[in-house]
Order: structure tokens, then C-alpha cells, then sequence
């Protein structure tokens, strides 16, 4: 690192959400040195959360969900160009192109891709799609503009439940195939996800759970229909693929760091940790792609899908980036989430899935609005508020100060006789999607121990 | 002095213009029960931590004691500020579907050019008089005005309207040992009277509504159904009461706080793209609601190592927290580029102001026509005469002079 930490050559891989905020933060405290900002991406950071929600239902175009920037970063953008590797010794990017980029520091913000459909054949199919980038919802809009017969929806976590929505909300057919129990129970258990599942059928979603799609029938490279392994068929011609995301690590195979399918991992301050797990000094990670070990629990390394997880970490790092020993921080935000699908809109705080009870602590069902609130071994540890997102704040304070599970029946509109039950998280490897909060250290029940995945 | 009393010097006329220091010395104390029982809450992370705690009610018939000082209007529903979830929800949620998004986007937006309309004529008005009183003469007429238009009531009725709203804000006028009877009686009177009024206009937009916000009250059926006549009543009168006073004295603090910084009015007049985050700003500064005094805890809560005992009155006072230095860096400073400013100006969780993005346009609006339609405006009396109400802070008059040709240098 060159002496003065404002100065000296700063890269940034990834120049989406978490990339771009890194870039103005580290502008923001002073860094004056030069910044380069590779994507892979020919465009320059977007918005992604609209791209299942207001694009597909028509209300905004795919190209206007821009990212609006809050300050000048100065940077040098290479878009359009992937990186390729990294040279931790020679502390350089290889970039597909061929180039290399020298830096003294360096972001990983490579986030996530979707998850593809497992046959590549079936995956070409004219009417198969994900929904990730803004040509994907670009083009799915405009599929469902021409009015198809019924469209199939894989896998029912955040993103497949608000595409489903979206249909309806337009009035096409959507048939919904999850292998789980449930909708959205992998991250937030069966008692939000048996109403989630109410909420499909009440909202005339086909919703078919415990199944999985066992292939993708086209004719004349057309998708035509769907098998399902209950031994049904389906006639469709479009299917969205939402079977969560993958961490984009591959570039980082021969890099020494500890990434792999899991993420890149960590420290609490952002820095990138080698094979050996011991912490880098110049290599930092923000965004969808970082595993990072949080105390409020218990120091397991979350990987979370969350823009604000996206931001709040992407400023820790850039902060970290230009600060050194004690004025560096931790980045120890509580995660949280949002959702709006079926006319609700859900948000959560905490890590839902880290957690063996539920109980509804405000609202009901019934009124279309209520507080679910989890809590591990007698603490709280997370809250999804569903139409009432203004307790949220109360919540994370409870869980934030390890207040004691259940919480009193004494809220306003506490619906009296709901009692503390399992929380009924699944095993993430059983579901369909992935879950939006993957603990990926272990399950509170269950240890799992976490190698680095071989690539 | 004894922090007990602080409730008491807070009410206290006397203090009316410069409340500030009492408020830090508020802070110092931390939560503090008052020698009537009441708790004080002046602290930025413990009032927002209490205006999101789902325990504490809005609801006054949850006092153990009924308050002297503020009581639920007699016989009838409090109307949804007075309410907890599920029914302050409920009737939210209804009033809000002719108001805002998603269902009624473009409603306050389309307001705008009505705004500026009356501020410019308004501000015509006040073209060439060398003495003027920003009060009587501007800030006074034009939110009732514009609540008016935004709920359909005709022009002709918005004299009386303005009437019946001055009357009925009268019950929160108060100060400790006066007789609160007569005001609150008067108060419910306006407010029963207005109430009828808005019924009866209401009943006559049924099947042939006019584009307004009260057309839509009666005329559309959302999922969650529709305001009973009493609702619909007991809501619209709300919002007649909570918008006007409240933008009035808002208005008048900000030209009083710009006319006290002539720097930072100077700077506004060349960088009007500066409004909106002064007036953030103002709303911190000098908050038109001081305080909250109508919260109580449902069960014992503690907060900030002090336990508030169920059912008392618990008092939020949100303009001491708008100045806490442990949130706001150079807390007394007016800065109207000031960054990350989560003031308490409209309150916080459920109960946040329902009006805000109408209130904001508002004073944008009317402090940008105000800062080019005065010719070199000066204040004629610092502190001006203030109202007698603690909780809507405001000054009763702004005496200003100005060039009497009224013609701008370089307008
Ligand atoms: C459809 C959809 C809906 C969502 N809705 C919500 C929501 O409602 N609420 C919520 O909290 N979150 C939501 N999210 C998640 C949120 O968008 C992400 O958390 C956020 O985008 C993460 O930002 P990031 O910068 O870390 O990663 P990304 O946005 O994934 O950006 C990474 C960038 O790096 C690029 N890249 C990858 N590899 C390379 C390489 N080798 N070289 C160069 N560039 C590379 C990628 O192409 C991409 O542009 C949603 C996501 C999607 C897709
Ligand atoms: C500058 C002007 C305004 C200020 C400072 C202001 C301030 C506030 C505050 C602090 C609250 C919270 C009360 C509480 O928590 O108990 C509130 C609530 C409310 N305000 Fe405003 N207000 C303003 C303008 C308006 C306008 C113009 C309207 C109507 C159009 C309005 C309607 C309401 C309503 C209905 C509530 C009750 C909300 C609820 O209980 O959910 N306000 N306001």
C-alpha cells in the first residue's frame, strides 16, 4: 500500500449497486488517488430490486431503473470488460481483454448471477428465462406483453413469489412449482410460508408445492410445455427460472482467497480472507458475493441477497479501504430485507432462518398485516413486519440487544391466544430456491462445518 | 431547579420564545418523572425508540388518571391520531388511498400550481406595504386554503372553515393551573360544527364526485371498504386541524429563522434548489410540534435505564431531540444543507405525519415566493409575540417592514 492511504490506485470489480456506492464513499472521505471500476456489464450501475417488481408489471422500462448517483466518483470505468483472474502477489486484475490493472487496494463486488436452468438445451429454449440483469426483465416484459397462455414460475422464494404476483396482477395464468413445502419458506419458515401459500391461491396462482419440474418441452426451439415429477404436464410458454443465485467467484479460482460457491469471505471489516484463512490487508469484499461472520450470531459467516446489506457494507469497506488500525469499523448492521408481492409488502430484519420459534407478536393474517417475530434459544433474533413496516425500528433494537424471546403480549394489537411455535425452518439444501439469508456457516441446530468449497 | 419541574417551565409562557435550553437541560436529566407523575422523554434515541415501540398507545383512554391538560374529545371516536393499530391502521389506510401512493399518486402534486397560485397572490398582496404582518397576512390564510382545495370544500366555506380550525386547535393551547373547561368546550364545539359541515358536503359529492379528495372518501370502494359517516366526519375534521396551524407556524419559524440568518436567506434567494433541504432543516430547527403529549405505555417499558410505569403520561418532546448533540453534530446550528437529517419535525413510526409531503411542497413553495415577493424584509420585533400553545410553538405575529416600493433590486 503506498503511504498515505488517500492516495495510490484503488480498483473496484463489479460495478453494480455495491461497487458503485464503494466508489462514492471512498471519494465521500477523501480518497484522492486513482479509481478504476471494471464490469463486465456494458451498462452502468442499475437498480435491480424494480426488475421484479414495477418493470414486469409494465410501470417502469427495464433501461430507466438507473442507479442515482450520489456524488461524483471520478473513477475510470471499464465496462463491458470481465476480469478474468487476480494476481494477489503482483497485486493486479487480469481482465478477459487481456489487460492488467495494478492496484494497492482492491473491491470484490462481483455479487451474483441466477442460478441457470440445470440443461443447458432445455435453457435455450425461446420462452425459458431468469430474472437478473435488465436485458433479462427487459425482454421477459415484453414476453408477457404479448399475452402468453400460461406462464410457469420455478422455485417460489423473493424473486419467483413477486414475478408470480406480477402476472396476476396482469392477469395471465401462472402456475408456481416449488419443491418445498411452501412459498418463501426458506427464509422465513413455515408459519409466514403456509400463509404465503394462501396468498398465491387467494391471488388465483396454480400453485403446486412439493414438486419439482423434471424437464422443459419445446418444438422448434419454442418452449411448448413443462413435466413435473408428480407425473404431470403442463402446457406453457414461458417459464422464469427462479431458482436463486450463484456467487460470482470463478475469476478468483486460482487467487489463494477464500472464495468459492459460498461467497468470499471475510472479516467483520471487510477485508478478504486467503485460503489459509488468514486476513489480507488490500483486498476487501462487498455486496452479494462477501460472507462475513456477524456476532449477533453467534459469529457465523451470513451471505445475504440484500441491497441494504449491499450499501451499509459496501461504505464499511471503502471506509476501511482508506482508514487503518483503530479508525477502521465493523461492519455490523442488522440485516434486513424488503418485499412487495400480492398487494403486501414485506419486510424483514434480522436473520429469520437463525431461529427455532415464531410467534405472531402484532396483526394477523386475517387483517393483512401482522409482525412475526423469531427467536433462537429463549433470544430474538429476527421480525418480519407484513404491512407494517414502521415496528421494524423496535424490533431490530430487540434483536440487536439479545431482548428475550417471545416478546410480551402488550403491543396495541397483540391479537391475543397466538402462542410461540417452531419456527420450522427448513434445511436450505431441501428447497427449491435459495434462500435469501443463507447461513452458511451451520443451522442452529445443526453444525455444519464450512471448508473452502474445492471451486 | 429541580428537574421535576421541568414539564412545568417548559408550559410556562415565560419561556415560550426560547424553550432551547430547557431542552438541554432536559437531555441532561435523561428520562425524568415530573412532580405531577408525567415522564419527559427529550433524548433522540430514546424518543424514536419509543415512537416505534408498538407498546406505547395514542390512545388518551388508556391513562390510568385522565390528564387535566389533554383529554379524548367527549362523547364520540378520536379520530386516528388518538387511535392505535389495528383501527388507526384501518382509517389511515382509507384516508391515505385518496391522498397518496400507490392508489392516488399524483394528488399532492397536482396541488402545486394551486399552491403557488394563492402564495403569489398572497405575496401580491403584500407588494408595496411598508409594515406588514407575515402572520394575518400570509402564512395564516394559505394552508387552510389549500387543505380546502385538496378536500373539495367550496371557496366561499373556507372563511368558516379557518374559523372553526382556530377554534378547535384551542384545546391544545394550554397552560398548567389555567381552567382548560371553556377552551376545550369551545373546541369540541368547532370541531362537532365542522364535522357537520364536511358530512353534509360530503353527503352531496355521494354519486357525483368532483375530482377531490372527499369525492373519493365516499365514492370509492377500496378492499378494505369504506369510512362510516361518523369516520369520514371525525377524519376529514383531522385533517383540517392537524395541517393548519402546524404549516402556518412552520412558515412564519422559517421566515423568523431565514430573517435571523440574513446569510443563509441570502443564499436560498440565489440557490432556490436549496428549499427542500432548508426546510428539513427548519423542521429540525424549529419544529411546529414541540412535543407529543398524548403517548402512554400500555405495560412497565423501561428506556434509557428508567422505568415508565404503565399508564402514565408519557411526554415526547420531539424538538429537544431534534437538537440532541449525540445525533445531530452541532445540534444548535441552523444549517439548511445539512445532511442525513431524520428529524422528528413530522413525528415517527405509524403515527408519522400523514400530511408531510403536502406540508413540504407547501413551505417550499411558500418561503421561495416569500423570499423573492419581500424587498429587503426586516423584523420589526425579535422575539415576536408567540401564541400561548407549548405543543404548536409559533409566533402570533411576525411584524416585518420593507422597502415600500416593493419592487426587488435585480428580481
Ligand atoms: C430481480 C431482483 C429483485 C430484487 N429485489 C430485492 C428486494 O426487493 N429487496 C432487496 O433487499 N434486495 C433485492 N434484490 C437484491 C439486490 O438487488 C442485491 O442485493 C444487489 O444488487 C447486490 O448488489 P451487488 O453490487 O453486491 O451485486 P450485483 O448487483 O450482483 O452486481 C455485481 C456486478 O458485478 C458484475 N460482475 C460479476 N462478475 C464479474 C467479473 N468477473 N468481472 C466484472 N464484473 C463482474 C456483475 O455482472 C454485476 O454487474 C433483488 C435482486 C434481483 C435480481
Ligand atoms: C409543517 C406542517 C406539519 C407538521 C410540522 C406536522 C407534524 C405532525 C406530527 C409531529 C405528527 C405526529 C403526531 C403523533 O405522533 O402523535 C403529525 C401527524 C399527523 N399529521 Fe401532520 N404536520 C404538518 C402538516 C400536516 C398536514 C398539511 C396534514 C394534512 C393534510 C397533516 C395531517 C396529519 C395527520 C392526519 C396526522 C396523524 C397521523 C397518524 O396518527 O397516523 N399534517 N403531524
Amino acid at each position: 500500500m503506498s503511504r498515505d492511504p488517500w492516495d495510490g490506485r484503488i480498483v473496484i470489480v463489479g460495478a453494480s449497486l455495491a461497487g458503485l456506492r464503494a466508489a462514492e464513499t471512498l471519494r465521500a472521505e477523501g480518497f484522492a488517488g486513482e479509481l478504476t471500476i471494471v464490469g463486465d456489464e456494458p451498462h452502468p450501475p442499475y437498480d435491480r430490486p424494480p426488475l421484479s417488481k414495477q418493470v414486469l408489471l409494465g410501470r417502469a422500462r427495464a433501461e430507466d431503473c438507473v442507479l442515482p448517483a450520489r456524488r461524483e466518483t471520478g473513477a475510470t470505468w471499464k465496462l463491458g470488460v470481465r476480469a478474468a483472474g487476480l494476481d494477489g502477489d503482483g497485486r493486479q486484475v487480469i481482465l478477459a481483454n487481456g489487460e492488467h490493472l495494478p492496484y494497492d487496494r482492491l473491491l470484490i463486488a462481483t455479487g451474483t448471477r441466477a442460478r441457470p436452468w440445470p440443461q443447458p438445451e432445455e435453457a435455450a429454449l425461446d420462452g425459458v428465462f431468469t430474472v437478473r440483469t435488465m436485458e433479462d426483465a427487459g425482454r421477459l416484459a415484453e414476453r408477457l406483453d404479448a399475452g402468453p397462455r400460461r406462464v410457469l414460475v420455478i422455485g417460489a422464494g423473493f424473486t419467483g413469489s413477486e414475478i408470480a404476483s406480477a402476472c396476476r396482477e396482469r392477469g395471465l395464468a401462472v402456475t408456481v412449482a416449488e419443491r418445498g413445502p411452501a412459498p418463501l419458506i426458506g427464509a422465513l419458515g413455515g408459519t409466514v410460508g403456509s400463509w404465503a401459500a394462501e396468498l398465491h391461491r387467494s391471488h388465483g396462482v396454480d400453485l403446486r408445492c412439493g414438486v419439482t419440474v423434471t424437464a422443459l418441452r419445446g418444438s422448434g426451439g419454442r418452449l411448448t410445455g413443462a413435466e413435473l415429477s408428480d407425473g404431470s404436464a403442463l402446457d406453457v410458454d414461458v417459464a422464469v427460472v427462479a431458482l436463486g443465485a450463484v456467487r460470482n467467484t470463478e475469476w478468483l479460482a486460482d487467487s489463494g482467497l477464500a472464495a468459492g460457491p459460498k461467497g468470499v469471505a471475510c472479516d467483520a471489516g471487510c477485508r478478504v480472507v486467503d485460503m489459509y484463512g488468514i486476513v489480507t490487508d488490500d483486498v476487501f469484499v462487498a455486496g452479494d458475493v462477501a460472507r462475513f461472520p456477524h456476532p449477533l450470531f453467534q459469529y457465523q459467516f451470513l451471505a445475504l441477497e440484500h441491497w441494504g446489506n449491499a450499501v451499509a457494507q459496501a461504505e464499511v469497506a471503502a471506509h476501511n479501504m482508506i482508514s487503518r488500525g483503530r479508525e477502521r469499523r465493523p461492519h455490523l448492521s442488522v440485516p434486513a430485507f424488503w418485499s412487495s408481492q400480492f398487494g403486501l409488502n414485506i419486510k424483514s430484519v434480522g436473520v429469520p432462518t437463525f431461529s427455532d420459534q415464531v410467534v405472531i407478536a402484532q396483526g394477523s393474517p386475517e387483517e393483512r398485516r401482522l409482525v412475526a417475530v423469531y427467536g433462537y434459544q429463549g433470544r430474538v433474533t429476527a421480525a418480519v413486519t407484513v404491512n407494517s413496516a414502521k415496528s421494524l425500528e423496535h424490533y431490530e433494537e430487540l434483536i440487536c440487544t439479545g431482548a428475550p424471546f417471545p416478546p410480551g403480549p402488550d403491543a396495541a394489537d397483540h391479537v391475543p391466544g397466538r402462542e410461540p411455535e417452531p419456527s420450522d425452518v427448513p434445511d436450505p439444501r431441501g428447497l427449491t430456491h435459495g434462500p435469501t439469508v443463507a447461513l452458511t456457516g451451520h443451522l442452529p441446530d445443526r453444525r455444519l462445518v464450512v471448508l473452502r468449497p474445492g471451486g | 431547579m429541580s428537574p421535576e419541574t421541568l414539564f412545568r417551565r417548559i408550559t410556562d409562557y415565560a419561556n415560550r420564545a426560547d424553550p432551547y435550553p430547557l431542552y438541554a437541560e432536559l437531555r441532561e436529566h435523561g428520562v425524568t418523572r415530573q412532580e405531577d407523575g408525567r415522564y419527559l422523554v427529550g433524548t433522540y434515541y430514546e424518543i424514536n425508540a419509543l415512537l416505534h415501540d408498538p407498546r406505547v398507545s395514542s390512545d388518551l383512554r388508556n391513562r390510568t388518571a385522565p390528564d387535566p391538560e389533554f383529554q379524548p374529545p367527549e362523547g364520540g371516536l378520536p379520530s386516528f391520531i388518538g387511535l392505535d393499530d389495528p383501527e388507526h391502521h384501518r382509517l389511515r389506510g382509507l384516508a391515505m388511498r385518496q391522498f397518496g401512493p400507490p392508489h392516488t399518486p399524483g394528488r399532492v402534486d397536482a396541488l402545486r400550481d394551486d399552491i403557488a397560485r394563492i402564495a403569489g397572490e398572497l405575496a401580491d398582496r403584500l407588494r408595496g406595504k411598508d409594515r406588514l404582518d407575515l402572520v394575518d397576512d400570509f402564512a395564516f390564510p394559505l394552508p387552510v386554503t389549500v387543505i380546502c382545495d385538496l378536500l373539495g370544500v367550496p371557496e366561499e366555506d373556507v372563511q368558516q372553515m379557518h374559523l372553526w380550525a382556530d377554534t378547535a386547535i384551542k384545546s391544545l393551547d394550554f397552560a398548567p393551573g389555567e381552567d382548560p373547561g371553556p377552551r376545550r368546550r369551545a373546541s369540541q364545539e368547532a370541531r362537532v360544527a365542522m364535522g357537520a359541515y364536511l358530512g353534509e358536503l360530503a353527503a352531496k359529492r355521494r354519486g357525483h364526485p368532483t375530482g377531490d379528495m372527499l369525492s373519493g372518501l365516499v365514492n370509492d370502494d377500496g378492499p378494505d371498504g369504506r369510512l362510516t359517516e361518523v369516520e369520514l366526519m371525525v377524519t376529514t375534521v383531522l385533517l383540517l386541524i392537524a395541517g393548519h396551524e402546524t404549516t402556518v407556524n412552520l412558515i412564519t419559524n422559517g421566515m423568523l429563522t431565514l430573517l435571523r440568518h440574513p446569510e443563509e436567506l441570502e443564499r436560498l434567494r440565489a440557490h432556490p434548489e436549496l428549499m427542500p433541504s432548508a426546510v428539513e432543516e427548519l423542521l429540525r430547527y424549529e419544529p411546529p410540534v414541540q412535543f407529543l403529549p398524548q403517548r402512554t405505555p400500555l405495560t412497565d417499558i423501561e428506556v434509557g435505564g428508567v422505568t415508565v410505569p404503565k399508564g402514565v403520561p408519557l411526554i415526547l418532546v420531539l424538538a429537544s431531540g431534534n437538537r440532541d448533540p449525540l445525533r445531530f453534530p452541532d445540534a444548535d446550528r441552523f444549517d439548511p444543507t445539512r445532511e442525513d437529517n431524520q428529524h422528528f419535525g413530522f413525528g415517527s413510526g405509524i403515527h408519522n405525519c400523514f400530511g408531510a409531503p403536502l406540508a413540504r411542497i407547501e413551505t417550499q413553495i411558500a418561503l421561495t415566493t416569500l423570499l423573492h415577493g419581500l424587498d429587503t424584509p426586516r423584523l420589526l420585533e425579535d422575539p415576536p409575540p408567540y401564541r400561548t400553545s407549548p405543543v404548536l410553538r409559533g409566533s402570533r405575529h411576525l411584524p416585518l417592514a420593507q422597502a415600500a416600493d416593493g419592487v426587488q433590486a435585480g428580481r
